[in-house]
Protein backbone atom coordinates (compact mmCIF):
# COMPACT_ATOMS: atom_id res chain seq x y z
CA UNK A 1 0.00 0.00 0.00
CA UNK A 2 0.91 3.59 -0.69
CA UNK A 3 2.68 5.08 2.36
CA UNK A 4 1.96 9.08 1.54
CA UNK A 5 -0.86 11.25 -0.43
CA UNK A 6 1.99 12.46 -2.40
CA UNK A 7 2.78 9.20 -3.59
CA UNK A 8 -0.56 8.53 -5.28
CA UNK A 9 -1.80 12.43 -6.19
CA UNK A 10 1.56 12.25 -8.51
CA UNK A 11 0.45 8.59 -10.07
CA UNK A 12 -2.63 10.53 -10.10
CA UNK A 13 -1.55 13.62 -12.34
CA UNK A 14 1.32 11.44 -14.21
CA UNK A 15 -1.50 8.57 -15.27
CA UNK A 16 -4.97 9.88 -14.98
CA UNK A 17 -6.08 7.41 -13.34
CA UNK A 18 -8.42 7.63 -10.46
CA UNK A 19 -7.39 7.43 -6.97
CA UNK A 20 -9.65 4.28 -5.96
CA UNK A 21 -7.76 2.40 -9.40
CA UNK A 22 -4.67 3.25 -8.21
CA UNK A 23 -5.11 1.79 -4.88
CA UNK A 24 -6.54 -1.42 -6.45
CA UNK A 25 -3.55 -1.55 -8.78
CA UNK A 26 -1.89 -1.92 -5.88
CA UNK A 27 -3.61 -4.65 -4.55
CA UNK A 28 -3.90 -6.80 -7.55
CA UNK A 29 -0.44 -6.71 -7.59
CA UNK A 30 -0.14 -7.48 -3.81
CA UNK A 31 -2.48 -10.24 -3.83
CA UNK A 32 -1.94 -11.35 -7.55
CA UNK A 33 -5.30 -11.06 -8.39
CA UNK A 34 -7.08 -9.77 -11.23
CA UNK A 35 -8.84 -6.38 -11.62
CA UNK A 36 -12.84 -7.75 -11.54
CA UNK A 37 -11.75 -10.25 -8.38
CA UNK A 38 -10.11 -7.09 -6.28
CA UNK A 39 -13.67 -5.70 -7.04
CA UNK A 40 -15.55 -8.31 -6.13
CA UNK A 41 -14.07 -8.98 -2.83
CA UNK A 42 -14.49 -5.20 -1.82
CA UNK A 43 -18.04 -5.26 -2.93
CA UNK A 44 -18.23 -8.26 -0.32
CA UNK A 45 -17.34 -5.94 2.16
CA UNK A 46 -19.93 -3.41 1.20
CA UNK A 47 -22.37 -6.20 1.08
CA UNK A 48 -21.48 -7.57 4.21
CA UNK A 49 -21.74 -4.32 5.88
CA UNK A 50 -25.12 -3.45 4.57
CA UNK A 51 -26.44 -6.90 5.81
CA UNK A 52 -24.85 -6.18 9.42
CA UNK A 53 -26.93 -2.72 9.39
CA UNK A 54 -29.86 -4.65 7.90
CA UNK A 55 -29.75 -7.27 11.07
CA UNK A 56 -29.67 -5.18 13.50
CA UNK A 57 -31.71 -5.65 16.32
CA UNK A 58 -33.31 -3.32 18.54
CA UNK A 59 -34.03 -5.29 21.61
CA UNK A 60 -30.74 -6.93 22.39
CA UNK A 61 -27.76 -5.21 24.94
CA UNK A 62 -24.74 -6.31 25.54
CA UNK A 63 -23.40 -8.86 27.73
CA UNK A 64 -22.39 -6.12 30.18
CA UNK A 65 -26.01 -4.28 29.82
CA UNK A 66 -24.16 -0.87 29.34
CA UNK A 67 -25.28 -0.46 25.61
CA UNK A 68 -27.85 -1.46 23.65
CA UNK A 69 -31.50 -0.38 22.15
CA UNK A 70 -29.94 3.54 21.35
CA UNK A 71 -30.57 2.74 17.71
CA UNK A 72 -34.03 2.17 17.78
CA UNK A 73 -34.54 5.41 19.72
CA UNK A 74 -32.87 7.15 17.35
CA UNK A 75 -35.09 5.38 14.30
CA UNK A 76 -37.96 6.76 16.27
CA UNK A 77 -36.93 10.25 16.70
CA UNK A 78 -35.94 10.19 12.83
CA UNK A 79 -39.50 9.27 12.18
CA UNK A 80 -41.21 11.51 14.50
CA UNK A 81 -39.16 14.68 12.86
CA UNK A 82 -37.52 15.83 15.99
CA UNK A 83 -34.05 15.63 14.96
CA UNK A 84 -32.82 18.91 14.74
CA UNK A 85 -29.96 17.48 12.51
CA UNK A 86 -32.63 16.55 9.62
CA UNK A 87 -33.21 13.35 8.05
CA UNK A 88 -30.00 12.74 6.25
CA UNK A 89 -27.62 13.17 9.59
CA UNK A 90 -30.34 11.92 11.04
CA UNK A 91 -30.23 8.95 9.54
CA UNK A 92 -25.90 8.78 9.62
CA UNK A 93 -26.05 9.02 13.16
CA UNK A 94 -28.53 6.46 13.60
CA UNK A 95 -26.41 3.86 11.08
CA UNK A 96 -23.94 4.49 13.06
CA UNK A 97 -25.53 3.64 16.50
CA UNK A 98 -26.46 0.46 15.45
CA UNK A 99 -23.57 -0.74 13.87
CA UNK A 100 -21.83 -0.04 17.53
CA UNK A 101 -24.46 -1.55 19.41
CA UNK A 102 -24.46 -4.58 17.11
CA UNK A 103 -20.71 -5.25 17.56
CA UNK A 104 -21.01 -5.02 21.46
CA UNK A 105 -24.14 -7.51 21.25
CA UNK A 106 -21.65 -10.02 19.15
CA UNK A 107 -23.68 -9.75 15.70
CA UNK A 108 -21.39 -9.83 12.70
CA UNK A 109 -19.43 -6.62 11.41
CA UNK A 110 -16.88 -5.51 9.40
CA UNK A 111 -13.77 -3.87 11.05
CA UNK A 112 -13.18 -0.88 9.30
CA UNK A 113 -10.22 -0.33 10.25
CA UNK A 114 -11.71 -1.79 14.13
CA UNK A 115 -13.97 -3.43 15.05
CA UNK A 116 -14.65 -0.48 17.68
CA UNK A 117 -14.90 1.84 15.07
CA UNK A 118 -17.00 -0.44 12.58
CA UNK A 119 -19.81 1.57 12.52
CA UNK A 120 -18.37 4.38 10.69
CA UNK A 121 -17.90 3.84 7.20
CA UNK A 122 -21.16 1.96 6.42
CA UNK A 123 -23.25 4.94 8.11
CA UNK A 124 -21.92 7.68 5.85
CA UNK A 125 -21.81 5.36 2.91
CA UNK A 126 -25.33 2.96 3.39
CA UNK A 127 -26.98 6.56 3.79
CA UNK A 128 -25.55 8.65 1.22
CA UNK A 129 -27.11 5.19 -1.04
CA UNK A 130 -29.74 5.38 0.68
CA UNK A 131 -30.39 9.06 0.45
CA UNK A 132 -28.44 10.38 -2.37
CA UNK A 133 -29.41 7.24 -4.14
CA UNK A 134 -25.23 7.30 -5.91
CA UNK A 135 -25.34 3.95 -7.86
CA UNK A 136 -23.43 0.64 -6.01
CA UNK A 137 -20.33 0.71 -8.35
CA UNK A 138 -19.62 4.10 -6.74
CA UNK A 139 -19.51 3.10 -3.19
CA UNK A 140 -17.18 0.45 -4.18
CA UNK A 141 -15.09 2.70 -5.45
CA UNK A 142 -15.54 4.75 -2.56
CA UNK A 143 -14.71 2.34 0.09
CA UNK A 144 -10.99 1.87 -2.23
CA UNK A 145 -10.33 5.44 -1.72
CA UNK A 146 -11.30 4.88 2.16
CA UNK A 147 -8.48 1.44 1.81
CA UNK A 148 -6.13 3.64 0.39
CA UNK A 149 -6.38 6.36 3.09
CA UNK A 150 -6.23 3.69 6.08
CA UNK A 151 -3.22 1.74 3.93
CA UNK A 152 -0.98 5.19 4.73
CA UNK A 153 -2.14 5.88 8.30
CA UNK A 154 -1.24 2.10 9.31
CA UNK A 155 1.98 3.38 7.72
CA UNK A 156 2.38 6.81 8.82
CA UNK A 157 0.83 6.05 12.28
CA UNK A 158 -1.23 3.59 13.69
CA UNK A 159 -4.71 2.16 13.34
CA UNK A 160 -4.88 0.51 16.28
CA UNK A 161 -5.89 2.16 19.73
CA UNK A 162 -3.41 0.33 21.62
CA UNK A 163 -1.16 1.93 19.94
CA UNK A 164 -2.31 5.41 18.86
CA UNK A 165 -5.18 5.92 20.96
CA UNK A 166 -8.41 6.50 19.79
CA UNK A 167 -7.45 8.91 17.22
CA UNK A 168 -6.00 5.83 15.79
CA UNK A 169 -9.48 4.36 15.44
CA UNK A 170 -12.22 6.79 15.24
CA UNK A 171 -9.88 9.13 13.91
CA UNK A 172 -8.76 7.00 11.29
CA UNK A 173 -12.45 5.57 10.32
CA UNK A 174 -13.42 9.08 10.08
CA UNK A 175 -10.41 10.15 7.70
CA UNK A 176 -11.27 7.10 5.60
CA UNK A 177 -14.47 8.19 5.14
CA UNK A 178 -13.88 11.99 4.59
CA UNK A 179 -11.88 11.11 1.64
CA UNK A 180 -14.10 8.18 0.36
CA UNK A 181 -17.40 11.00 0.59
CA UNK A 182 -14.77 13.56 -1.09
CA UNK A 183 -14.57 11.12 -4.17
CA UNK A 184 -18.51 10.60 -4.28
CA UNK A 185 -19.07 14.59 -4.36
CA UNK A 186 -16.10 14.32 -7.39
CA UNK A 187 -13.12 15.16 -5.66
CA UNK A 188 -9.57 14.84 -6.91
CA UNK A 189 -6.71 12.99 -5.47
CA UNK A 190 -5.67 16.34 -3.82
CA UNK A 191 -9.09 17.31 -2.72
CA UNK A 192 -9.85 13.39 -1.35
CA UNK A 193 -6.43 13.95 0.98
CA UNK A 194 -7.39 17.33 2.42
CA UNK A 195 -10.65 16.16 3.59
CA UNK A 196 -8.95 13.19 5.42
CA UNK A 197 -6.62 15.25 6.66
CA UNK A 198 -9.59 17.88 7.92
CA UNK A 199 -11.24 15.09 9.28
CA UNK A 200 -8.30 13.91 11.30
CA UNK A 201 -6.91 17.21 12.38
CA UNK A 202 -10.48 17.46 14.44
CA UNK A 203 -9.87 14.24 16.37
CA UNK A 204 -5.90 14.33 17.06
CA UNK A 205 -5.33 13.03 20.31
CA UNK A 206 -8.74 11.49 20.99
CA UNK A 207 -8.11 8.61 24.09
CA UNK A 208 -8.84 5.46 23.75
CA UNK A 209 -10.40 5.83 27.51
CA UNK A 210 -13.04 2.07 27.26
CA UNK A 211 -15.09 1.61 30.17
CA UNK A 212 -14.39 -1.46 32.18
CA UNK A 213 -11.76 -2.35 28.82
CA UNK A 214 -15.09 -3.24 27.03
CA UNK A 215 -15.37 -1.81 23.52
CA UNK A 216 -19.19 -0.37 24.78
CA UNK A 217 -18.14 3.13 26.42
CA UNK A 218 -17.59 5.69 24.63
CA UNK A 219 -16.91 3.85 21.82
CA UNK A 220 -20.28 3.10 20.28
CA UNK A 221 -21.53 6.66 20.91
CA UNK A 222 -18.08 7.95 19.25
CA UNK A 223 -19.05 6.22 15.76
CA UNK A 224 -21.68 8.76 15.32
CA UNK A 225 -18.72 11.50 15.78
CA UNK A 226 -16.67 9.90 13.08
CA UNK A 227 -19.46 9.36 10.75
CA UNK A 228 -20.47 13.02 10.87
CA UNK A 229 -16.88 14.34 11.52
CA UNK A 230 -16.39 12.65 7.66
CA UNK A 231 -18.79 14.10 6.22
CA UNK A 232 -18.80 18.55 7.50
CA UNK A 233 -14.71 17.29 6.21
CA UNK A 234 -15.28 16.53 3.09
CA UNK A 235 -17.98 19.43 2.41
CA UNK A 236 -14.97 21.32 3.42
CA UNK A 237 -12.49 19.82 1.03
CA UNK A 238 -15.04 19.96 -2.03
CA UNK A 239 -15.70 23.75 -1.13
CA UNK A 240 -12.15 24.20 -1.83
CA UNK A 241 -11.40 24.60 1.57
CA UNK A 242 -7.53 23.16 2.48
CA UNK A 243 -5.78 22.08 5.36
CA UNK A 244 -2.99 24.72 6.06
CA UNK A 245 -0.66 21.54 6.80
CA UNK A 246 -0.09 18.85 4.75
CA UNK A 247 -1.84 15.71 4.81
CA UNK A 248 1.19 13.78 4.79
CA UNK A 249 2.50 15.99 7.74
CA UNK A 250 -1.01 15.54 9.24
CA UNK A 251 -0.74 12.01 9.76
CA UNK A 252 3.16 12.39 10.94
CA UNK A 253 1.54 14.55 14.01
CA UNK A 254 -1.12 11.87 14.76
CA UNK A 255 1.68 9.81 15.08
CA UNK A 256 3.95 11.61 17.20
CA UNK A 257 0.45 12.66 18.88
CA UNK A 258 0.15 8.84 19.85
CA UNK A 259 3.02 8.34 20.85
CA UNK A 260 3.48 10.72 23.26
CA UNK A 261 -0.36 9.73 24.79
CA UNK A 262 0.39 8.01 28.24
CA UNK A 263 -0.46 4.13 28.22
CA UNK A 264 -3.63 4.90 30.21
CA UNK A 265 -5.23 6.80 27.19
CA UNK A 266 -4.16 4.08 25.20
CA UNK A 267 -7.09 0.82 25.42
CA UNK A 268 -5.94 0.08 28.92
CA UNK A 269 -9.15 0.99 30.63
CA UNK A 270 -7.21 2.65 33.02
CA UNK A 271 -7.66 6.99 32.45
CA UNK A 272 -10.21 9.13 30.92
CA UNK A 273 -13.93 7.76 31.30
CA UNK A 274 -12.81 4.56 32.54
CA UNK A 275 -11.31 5.81 35.74
CA UNK A 276 -14.38 7.84 37.07
CA UNK A 277 -16.11 6.72 40.18
CA UNK A 278 -18.78 5.36 37.41
CA UNK A 279 -16.52 3.93 35.22
CA UNK A 280 -14.91 2.33 37.86
CA UNK A 281 -18.41 0.66 39.45
CA UNK A 282 -18.79 -0.74 36.16
CA UNK A 283 -15.84 -2.95 35.98
CA UNK A 284 -15.96 -3.35 39.62
CA UNK A 285 -19.31 -5.20 39.17
CA UNK A 286 -18.28 -7.00 35.30
CA UNK A 287 -18.56 -10.81 36.16
CA UNK A 288 -15.64 -13.13 35.75
CA UNK A 289 -15.00 -16.58 35.42
CA UNK B 1 -0.40 -5.25 3.61
CA UNK B 2 -3.52 -4.59 1.04
CA UNK B 3 -6.91 -3.58 1.45
CA UNK B 4 -8.81 -5.96 3.15
CA UNK B 5 -6.08 -5.65 6.05
CA UNK B 6 -7.80 -1.69 6.46
CA UNK B 7 -11.68 -2.77 5.24
CA UNK B 8 -12.44 -6.54 6.81
CA UNK B 9 -12.09 -8.69 8.71
CA UNK B 10 -16.20 -9.91 8.46
CA UNK B 11 -16.27 -11.31 12.07
CA UNK B 12 -18.53 -11.12 15.29
CA UNK B 13 -17.48 -8.28 17.48
CA UNK B 14 -16.71 -7.16 19.18
CA UNK B 15 -13.61 -7.11 19.95
CA UNK B 16 -10.56 -8.55 17.23
CA UNK B 17 -8.38 -9.62 19.89
CA UNK B 18 -10.54 -10.66 22.54
CA UNK B 19 -13.15 -12.15 20.13
CA UNK B 20 -11.67 -12.71 16.84
CA UNK B 21 -8.69 -13.58 18.67
CA UNK B 22 -10.22 -16.57 20.78
CA UNK B 23 -12.05 -17.93 17.91
CA UNK B 24 -9.52 -18.77 16.47
CA UNK B 25 -7.40 -19.94 19.38
CA UNK B 26 -10.13 -22.11 20.11
CA UNK B 27 -10.16 -23.48 15.87
CA UNK B 28 -6.46 -24.28 15.79
CA UNK B 29 -6.66 -25.68 19.08
CA UNK B 30 -9.34 -28.08 17.66
CA UNK B 31 -7.13 -28.91 14.63
CA UNK B 32 -3.99 -29.34 17.01
CA UNK B 33 -6.34 -31.75 18.45
CA UNK B 34 -7.34 -33.50 15.57
CA UNK B 35 -10.36 -34.91 16.41
CA UNK B 36 -13.71 -32.97 17.80
CA UNK B 37 -13.12 -31.66 21.00
CA UNK B 38 -14.81 -34.19 23.93
CA UNK B 39 -13.89 -32.09 26.97
CA UNK B 40 -12.44 -29.12 27.91
CA UNK B 41 -10.78 -27.22 31.04
CA UNK B 42 -10.30 -23.88 29.52
CA UNK B 43 -8.57 -21.43 31.80
CA UNK B 44 -8.07 -17.04 31.14
CA UNK B 45 -5.33 -15.62 32.48
CA UNK B 46 -4.52 -11.54 32.19
CA UNK B 47 -7.14 -9.26 29.84
CA UNK B 48 -9.16 -12.60 28.98
CA UNK B 49 -10.36 -13.25 32.55
CA UNK B 50 -10.49 -9.65 33.24
CA UNK B 51 -12.98 -8.43 30.47
CA UNK B 52 -13.23 -11.80 28.87
CA UNK B 53 -17.35 -12.18 29.73
CA UNK B 54 -17.95 -8.59 28.64
CA UNK B 55 -16.39 -9.53 25.12
CA UNK B 56 -17.48 -12.56 24.62
CA UNK B 57 -14.44 -14.24 24.83
CA UNK B 58 -15.33 -17.21 26.66
CA UNK B 59 -18.33 -17.91 23.86
CA UNK B 60 -15.65 -17.42 21.01
CA UNK B 61 -13.38 -19.42 22.53
CA UNK B 62 -15.95 -22.24 22.68
CA UNK B 63 -17.19 -21.65 19.23
CA UNK B 64 -13.43 -22.04 17.82
CA UNK B 65 -13.99 -25.52 19.52
CA UNK B 66 -16.71 -26.46 17.82
CA UNK B 67 -14.89 -25.29 14.39
CA UNK B 68 -16.68 -22.62 14.13
CA UNK B 69 -14.94 -19.83 11.66
CA UNK B 70 -14.67 -16.45 13.30
CA UNK B 71 -17.28 -14.58 11.41
CA UNK B 72 -20.15 -17.70 12.90
CA UNK B 73 -22.87 -15.61 13.61
CA UNK B 74 -23.42 -19.03 16.02
CA UNK B 75 -20.41 -17.64 18.07
CA UNK B 76 -22.80 -15.79 20.40
CA UNK B 77 -25.12 -18.95 20.81
CA UNK B 78 -22.04 -20.90 21.02
CA UNK B 79 -23.02 -22.60 24.58
CA UNK B 80 -26.10 -24.15 22.91
CA UNK B 81 -24.27 -25.43 19.84
CA UNK B 82 -21.68 -27.17 22.62
CA UNK B 83 -24.34 -28.52 24.48
CA UNK B 84 -26.12 -30.14 21.47
CA UNK B 85 -22.72 -31.50 20.57
CA UNK B 86 -22.37 -32.91 23.84
CA UNK B 87 -19.45 -30.89 24.84
CA UNK B 88 -18.25 -30.34 28.13
CA UNK B 89 -16.15 -27.33 29.66
CA UNK B 90 -15.06 -25.93 32.52
CA UNK B 91 -13.75 -22.06 32.59
CA UNK B 92 -11.73 -20.71 35.54
CA UNK B 93 -9.27 -17.72 35.95
CA UNK B 94 -5.54 -18.63 36.40
CA UNK B 95 -2.28 -16.72 36.91
CA UNK B 96 -0.28 -17.49 33.82
CA UNK B 97 2.83 -15.79 34.82
CA UNK B 98 4.90 -13.57 32.50
CA UNK B 99 3.05 -14.50 29.40
CA UNK B 100 0.61 -12.18 27.13
CA UNK B 101 -2.01 -10.45 28.81
CA UNK B 102 -4.50 -11.92 26.48
CA UNK B 103 -3.35 -15.70 27.09
CA UNK B 104 -5.45 -18.76 27.81
CA UNK B 105 -4.81 -22.35 29.03
CA UNK B 106 -6.67 -25.39 27.51
CA UNK B 107 -6.62 -29.01 28.42
CA UNK B 108 -8.61 -30.54 25.93
CA UNK B 109 -9.50 -33.90 25.52
CA UNK B 110 -10.90 -35.29 22.32
CA UNK B 111 -13.98 -37.89 21.13
CA UNK B 112 -11.72 -40.28 20.77
CA UNK B 113 -9.63 -39.85 24.36
CA UNK B 114 -6.58 -38.26 23.04
CA UNK B 115 -5.31 -35.47 25.38
CA UNK B 116 -3.43 -31.87 24.81
CA UNK B 117 -2.57 -29.11 26.87
CA UNK B 118 -2.13 -26.21 24.49
CA UNK B 119 -1.44 -22.28 25.82
CA UNK B 120 -2.11 -19.82 23.08
CA UNK B 121 -2.36 -15.79 23.20
CA UNK B 122 -4.40 -13.57 21.15
CA UNK B 123 -1.50 -10.77 20.25
CA UNK B 124 -3.91 -7.81 18.18
CA UNK B 125 -6.17 -7.63 15.26
CA UNK B 126 -7.58 -11.16 15.47
CA UNK B 127 -3.55 -12.70 14.86
CA UNK B 128 -2.66 -15.36 17.84
CA UNK B 129 0.20 -17.18 18.81
CA UNK B 130 0.58 -20.96 20.03
CA UNK B 131 3.25 -20.43 22.83
CA UNK B 132 2.94 -23.86 24.76
CA UNK B 133 1.95 -27.36 23.76
CA UNK B 134 2.03 -30.26 26.26
CA UNK B 135 4.24 -28.33 28.92
CA UNK B 136 6.75 -27.63 26.36
CA UNK B 137 6.89 -24.22 24.80
CA UNK B 138 6.37 -23.14 21.17
CA UNK B 139 5.86 -20.08 18.98
CA UNK B 140 3.37 -20.50 15.91
CA UNK B 141 0.96 -18.16 14.58
CA UNK B 142 -1.28 -21.21 13.17
CA UNK B 143 -1.35 -19.10 9.64
CA UNK B 144 1.03 -21.90 8.17
CA UNK B 145 0.95 -26.12 7.90
CA UNK B 146 2.80 -26.73 11.16
CA UNK B 147 4.40 -29.61 12.09
CA UNK B 148 4.99 -30.10 16.34
CA UNK B 149 7.07 -33.37 17.24
CA UNK B 150 7.65 -34.17 20.65
CA UNK B 151 11.06 -36.64 20.63
CA UNK B 152 13.39 -37.33 23.47
CA UNK B 153 16.52 -34.67 23.20
CA UNK B 154 19.08 -37.17 21.76
CA UNK B 155 21.43 -36.60 17.96
CA UNK B 156 19.54 -36.68 14.48
CA UNK B 157 15.70 -36.42 14.97
CA UNK B 158 15.99 -32.67 13.29
CA UNK B 159 18.29 -34.58 10.45
CA UNK B 160 15.38 -37.12 9.73
CA UNK B 161 12.37 -34.66 9.81
CA UNK B 162 14.10 -31.87 7.28
CA UNK B 163 15.36 -34.72 5.14
CA UNK B 164 11.49 -35.86 4.99
CA UNK B 165 10.48 -32.67 3.97
CA UNK B 166 13.08 -31.68 1.69
CA UNK B 167 11.88 -35.67 -0.35
CA UNK B 168 8.33 -34.31 0.20
CA UNK B 169 9.47 -31.37 -1.99
CA UNK B 170 8.00 -29.05 1.11
CA UNK B 171 9.64 -25.99 2.43
CA UNK B 172 10.24 -24.56 5.85
CA UNK B 173 9.18 -21.16 6.62
CA UNK B 174 10.23 -21.37 10.21
CA UNK B 175 11.92 -24.17 12.08
CA UNK B 176 12.23 -23.91 16.25
CA UNK B 177 13.94 -26.35 19.03
CA UNK B 178 13.12 -26.32 22.94
CA UNK B 179 14.24 -28.93 25.20
CA UNK B 180 13.38 -29.56 28.71
CA UNK B 181 16.61 -30.54 29.42
CA UNK B 182 19.92 -32.28 28.23
CA UNK B 183 18.61 -35.52 26.80
CA UNK B 184 14.85 -34.71 28.52
CA UNK B 185 12.21 -34.47 26.27
CA UNK B 186 12.33 -31.98 23.31
CA UNK B 187 9.87 -30.27 20.59
CA UNK B 188 10.37 -29.50 17.68
CA UNK B 189 8.21 -26.93 15.48
CA UNK B 190 8.06 -26.28 12.01
CA UNK B 191 5.91 -23.61 9.80
CA UNK B 192 6.12 -25.10 6.53
CA UNK B 193 4.69 -23.54 3.06
CA UNK B 194 2.85 -26.39 1.70
CA UNK B 195 0.76 -29.30 3.39
CA UNK B 196 2.57 -32.27 4.67
CA UNK B 197 0.86 -35.58 3.45
CA UNK B 198 -0.69 -38.25 6.09
CA UNK B 199 1.57 -40.46 5.30
CA UNK B 200 4.51 -38.77 5.93
CA UNK B 201 2.94 -37.72 9.80
CA UNK B 202 2.42 -41.33 10.38
CA UNK B 203 6.12 -42.25 9.06
CA UNK B 204 7.70 -39.57 11.62
CA UNK B 205 5.22 -41.11 14.20
CA UNK B 206 7.23 -44.46 14.45
CA UNK B 207 10.52 -43.82 14.58
CA UNK B 208 12.37 -44.09 17.75
CA UNK B 209 12.54 -41.67 19.71
CA UNK B 210 9.94 -39.58 18.41
CA UNK B 211 7.16 -39.16 21.20
CA UNK B 212 3.95 -37.52 19.62
CA UNK B 213 3.50 -36.14 16.52
CA UNK B 214 1.14 -33.04 15.86
CA UNK B 215 -0.18 -31.83 12.37
CA UNK B 216 -2.01 -28.38 11.95
CA UNK B 217 -2.96 -28.55 8.59
CA UNK B 218 -5.08 -25.46 7.03
CA UNK B 219 -8.23 -27.84 5.77
CA UNK B 220 -10.96 -28.15 7.66
CA UNK B 221 -11.00 -31.30 9.69
CA UNK B 222 -14.22 -32.75 10.55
Amino acid sequence: MYQSFQEIIEIEKNTGKSFWEIVRENDCKEMEITPEEAFRRMQNMYEAMENADISYDPTLSSASGLVGKDGGKLASAREEGTLLCGSFLGLVMEKAIKMGESNACMKRIVAAPTAGSCGVLPAVFLSLEEEKHYPRDEMIKALYVCAGIGGIIAQRASVSGAAGGCQAEIGAASAMAAGGVAYLLGGDGETIAHAAAMAMKNLLGLACDPVAGLVEVPCVKRNVIGAVNALTSADLANAGIRSRIPPDEVFDAMRNVGRMLPEDLKETGKGGLAATPTGIAFRDNLKTF
Amino acid sequence: MNSFDIIGPIMVGPSSSHTAGAAKIGNISRKLLGTPVQNADIYFHGSFLATGKGHGTDRALIAGLLGFPVDDSRIADSFQYAEDAGMQYRMSGIDLGEVHPNSVKLILTGTDGRKMEIVAASVGGGAIRVTEIDGLPANFSGDYPTLVVSNVDQPGHVTEITSMLSHKSINIATMQLYRSSKGGNAVIVLECDQEVPETAIRWLAHLEGILKVTYLGLAETP
